[in-house]
């Protein structure tokens, strides 16, 4: 039986095509992965199916009846119900209040008693909150299991989850399954959308293939493979970008010192960090969001001064160098928002020489003409679909991305330091700017990358240091490193039981 | 017991309530409108609106209370415009505000002008009378004979802070300025509940201005609300969106208002716009000290769009 069926989806914003004449079904009972690339328009379906979106063409049924959802309460009437990317809790209110929310019922709110039935859903499915808590104070993990049991509580009989474990550690990940195959078992209905090959066949009954807004077919897990799967979801077979094997490890050419520094309220953001990067050596710094990264980041491009401690590039200290002076000493950098970086109501060719506009200037006077040189060649060599004249904003966030890249290591700079490269790409351009970093690291440069992605990090990286709330709580080589070893470090964990054995050694 | 300086004291508390009642209304007001994530400019405006309204209504019919209850009503049209250009058409809240000012301000005038005519006498009404709630008692007698308007402003502020914290409708502002996309995943009407925000807290304001109108002053002039509207802006940063915190503002102002008026009769050597500027320059150095730490409501200034 079919609890839910979507029939000839089409949603257009301008131009674009999001959903074209896409198919859906999902069985009861069932977890039907929805898989795709970033923009093959996953979640744009199922935010139709929420009614945060409103389809041009194309009806859904539940339960074989024809409905029509014009807004998330028609949804959630429906039974249906969504926990999308960005959670949508409201961080001042506690968990019961945020349960709360979409009731009817009387004028008055008695927050016990709301608090007490939150207490007893929780219970009832599994899922451990604390209702009582502001959830501001709540990780991420604990942030969408109120999502999950926010959906449950009202009665939902579908849950949509849009890229739930982009969020979670490996760990939490493999919580968050068990707890939706034991929802499955007591008969609730999961689509759960992702563009991880390997988590779908871990969890999923059945499998529906998006590509470029359409759907390429619908495949029981039993009946095919990941590597079929990836051939579906991009069109072609993907190999992804490798990294030839451990060479001679050169100089030191990037050496910090016990590095300190805060974050923008003061607290302690880096604890005495000590890194050093070798020419022709990627080294990767992985570690969940918010751990210290933005702040490493932004210190290394000079956007921020460290409280203590020394950085150190090729002999010369620029603890505490201007961005400009760190650019003109051959860093490159590729920061890690794109947006912040470039501008996006100048033109490609200005965008590419922004940085070093000083060699584009003649007497005050900028030399157009060898600008519109420079870019076209940058074009060309780093295949930017764009003319020199486009506006930047116009441009994909792939071609942003090389545009980033191209302003920095067409100066081939000796060291490289960039963070979430690939956040936020299709996987052609993700293979391209892989392909861009290893050859750097060919080339000789000492790289720095921190990302979040660890496939990218295990992919790329020679050395990968593990950060956790501000301290480097591990550096260990490639061929030492798994996902789950890196995810154990990433939680802290190995920190964790320092601190106990110390504790006992105390007693 | 009645010497010059107790004098001076109970004049002065009392003084004190009477000048911090329209700015109790008005700030109430606001933070319904700011709590649900608009910041509403127009309430220099619905004041004035609310102060000519009650004039006009209250003079013709003769019952000062029908004139409340129709300023109140034109504070809620007040609140429904600015709902339908910042709510609705997501216009910039800043400019959608000091137009709806400039708006009421120009057709309060004009229609002052329509219908009294420009009269030699200024046209006026018998004020509201004052309330003794503790008969000639000494000090707190004097103290406590006030308006109506003034205690039930009084009342309303823990009120307020009820309804905001622990009330359905209070949750839904609270989650609509805080989130509003998640309010509406959540299947609440955003537009609805800024739509009613804003309505209640047009109607406070109107109130406030109508109080000018009907109980202090007991006529209509062009400087009736005189800048107390963007006074309770100041003041509900000052709170930090807090109700409660609302009562203590106003009454630190109207303490320092009632202070300066007392000390420029006290004759001293000292220039009187000294005087005059002494609550905006309290207001500005608890502003600085208070609004540190204010958290405003995360989606305040931000119009909800569907993408």
């Amino acid at each position: 039986m079919h609890i839910v069926q979507m029939r000839g989806i089409v949603k257009r914003f301008g131009d674009l095509i999001a959903n074209d004449h896409v198919d859906f079904e999902l069985e009861s009972g069932e977890i039907h992965a929805l898989l795709g690339e970033n923009g093959a328009g996953k979640t744009t379906l199922m935010r139709i199916l929420y009614g945060l979106y409103h389809a041009d063409e194309g009806n859904i049924l539940v339960n074989d009846q024809p409905v029509a959802i014009h807004t998330p309460k028609d949804a959630i009437a429906a039974g249906i119900g969504m926990v999308t990317q960005h959670f949508t809790l409201v961080p001042t209110l506690t968990v019961a209040e945020n349960l709360a929310l979409g009731e009817k019922g009387s004028l008055t709110l008695d927050i016990k008693q709301v608090e007490r039935s939150v207490a007893e859903a929780s219970k009832r499915f599994g899922i451990p909150v604390k209702p009582d808590v502001l959830v501001r104070h709540l990780s991420v993990g604990e942030r969408q299991r109120v999502e999950i049991l926010k959906a449950l509580y009202r009665n939902a009989q579908v849950l949509i989850l849009d890229e739930p474990t982009a969020v979670l550690v490996p760990q939490e990940v493999d919580v968050l399954f068990e707890a939706l195959k034991r929802l499955q078992y007591s008969g609730l209905s999961v689509i759960f959308i992702s563009h991880k090959l390997h988590e779908v066949m871990d969890l999923c009954n059945r499998i529906t293939v998006l590509r470029d807004g359409k759907a390429v077919g619908t495949v029981h897990k039993n009946d095919t493979s990941t590597k079929q799967l990836a051939t579906m979801m991009v069109g072609r077979e993907s190999f992804g970008v490798t990294r030839q094997e451990q060479r001679v490890q050169g100089e030191v050419l990037v050496t910090i010192k016990n590095m300190c520094a805060e974050d923008k309220k003061g607290l302690p953001a880096l604890r005495n960090i000590n890194l050093e990067v070798h020419a022709g050596e990627i080294l990767g710094i992985a570690g969940v969001s918010g751990n210290g990264q933005a702040e490493l980041s932004a210190i290394l491009c000079g956007m921020q001064k460290p409280s203590s401690g020394q950085i150190m590039v090729e002999g010369q200290d620029l603890t505490g160098a201007e961005a400009d002076v760190i650019c003109a000493t051959g860093i490159g950098r590729i920061p890690e928002d794109r947006h912040a970086n470039l501008v996006g109501e100048l033109s490609v060719a200005e965008n590419l020489v922004l940085d070093h506009l000083q060699d584009y200037v003649k007497n005050g006077i900028l030399e157009r003409n060898k600008i519109q040189q420079q870019a076209g060649k940058l074009i060309k060599d780093f295949q930017i679909k764009a003319k020199p004249r486009d506006r930047l904003r116009t441009l994909s966030g792939g071609n942003m991305q090389k545009v980033m890249l191209a302003r920095t290591l067409s100066r081939e700079p000796r060291v490289v330091i960039v963070s979430q490269p690939t956040r936020g790409l299709d996987v052609g351009a993700t293979d391209y700017v892989r392909s861009q970093l290893l050859e750097q690291r060919k080339r000789g440069a000492a790289v720095l990358m921190i990302s979040e992605d660890l496939d990218e990090i295990i992919a790329l990286s020679d050395r990968i240091a593990v950060i956790y709330e501000g301290e480097i709580v591990g550096i260990i080589p490639n061929s030492e490193a798994t996902p789950e070893k890196l995810g154990l470090m990433m939680s802290g964990s190995n920190i964790e039981k320092r601190k106990q054995e110390k504790k006992r050694v105390q007693v | 017991m009645s010497t010059p300086a107790v004098i001076f004291i109970v004049g002065f508390l009392a003084a004190t309530l009477r000048v911090a009642t329209p700015l109790i209304y008005g700030t109430l007001g606001e933070l319904f409108c700011e709590r649900a994530g608009i910041l509403n400019l127009g309430i220099e405006g619905t004041m004035f609106l609310g102060a000519f309204v009650g004039f006009a209504v209250g003079y013709h019919s003769g019952s000062l209370w029908l004139g409340v209850a129709i300023a109140a009503v034109a504070g809620m049209v007040s609140g429904l415009l600015m709902s339908l250009l910042a709510v609705r058409f997501g216009v910039n809240q800043h400019v959608a505000g000091l137009g709806i000012t400039m708006l009421w301000t120009g057709v309060s005038l004009f229609s002052f002008r329509l219908i009294f005519g420009e009269s030699k006498v200024q046209p006026s009404v018998d004020p509201f009378p004052q309330i003794s709630l503790f008969g000639d008692t000494p000090i707190i007698g004097t103290i406590f004979t006030q308006y109506l308007l003034t205690y039930i402003g009084i009342l309303l502020v823990p009120l307020v802070w009820w309804i905001i914290n622990r009330t359905r409708f209070g949750l839904q502002i609270r989650a609509v300025g805080e989130n509003p996309e998640a309010a509406d995943a959540a299947g609440l009407n955003v537009y609805a509940i800024r739509t009613y925000a804003l309505m209640i807290g047009g109607a406070l304001m109107a109130v406030g201005g109508a109080f000018l109108s009907l109980a202090s002053v007991g006529a209509f002039t062009f400087g009736i609300v005189a800048g107390r509207g963007w006074v309770c802006i100041a003041l509900i940063i000052f709170a930090n969106w807090r109700a409660i915190s609302v009562l203590w503002g106003a009454l630190i102002f109207g303490g320092v208002q009632a202070l300066q008026l007392r000390l420029q009769t006290l004759g001293l050597k000292l220039p009187y716009e000294l005087f005059l500027s002494l609550p905006y320059l309290v207001t500005i150095l608890a502003l600085s000290i208070a609004g540190r730490n204010a958290a405003a409501p995360s989606a305040l200034l931000k119009p909800y769009r569907r993408e």
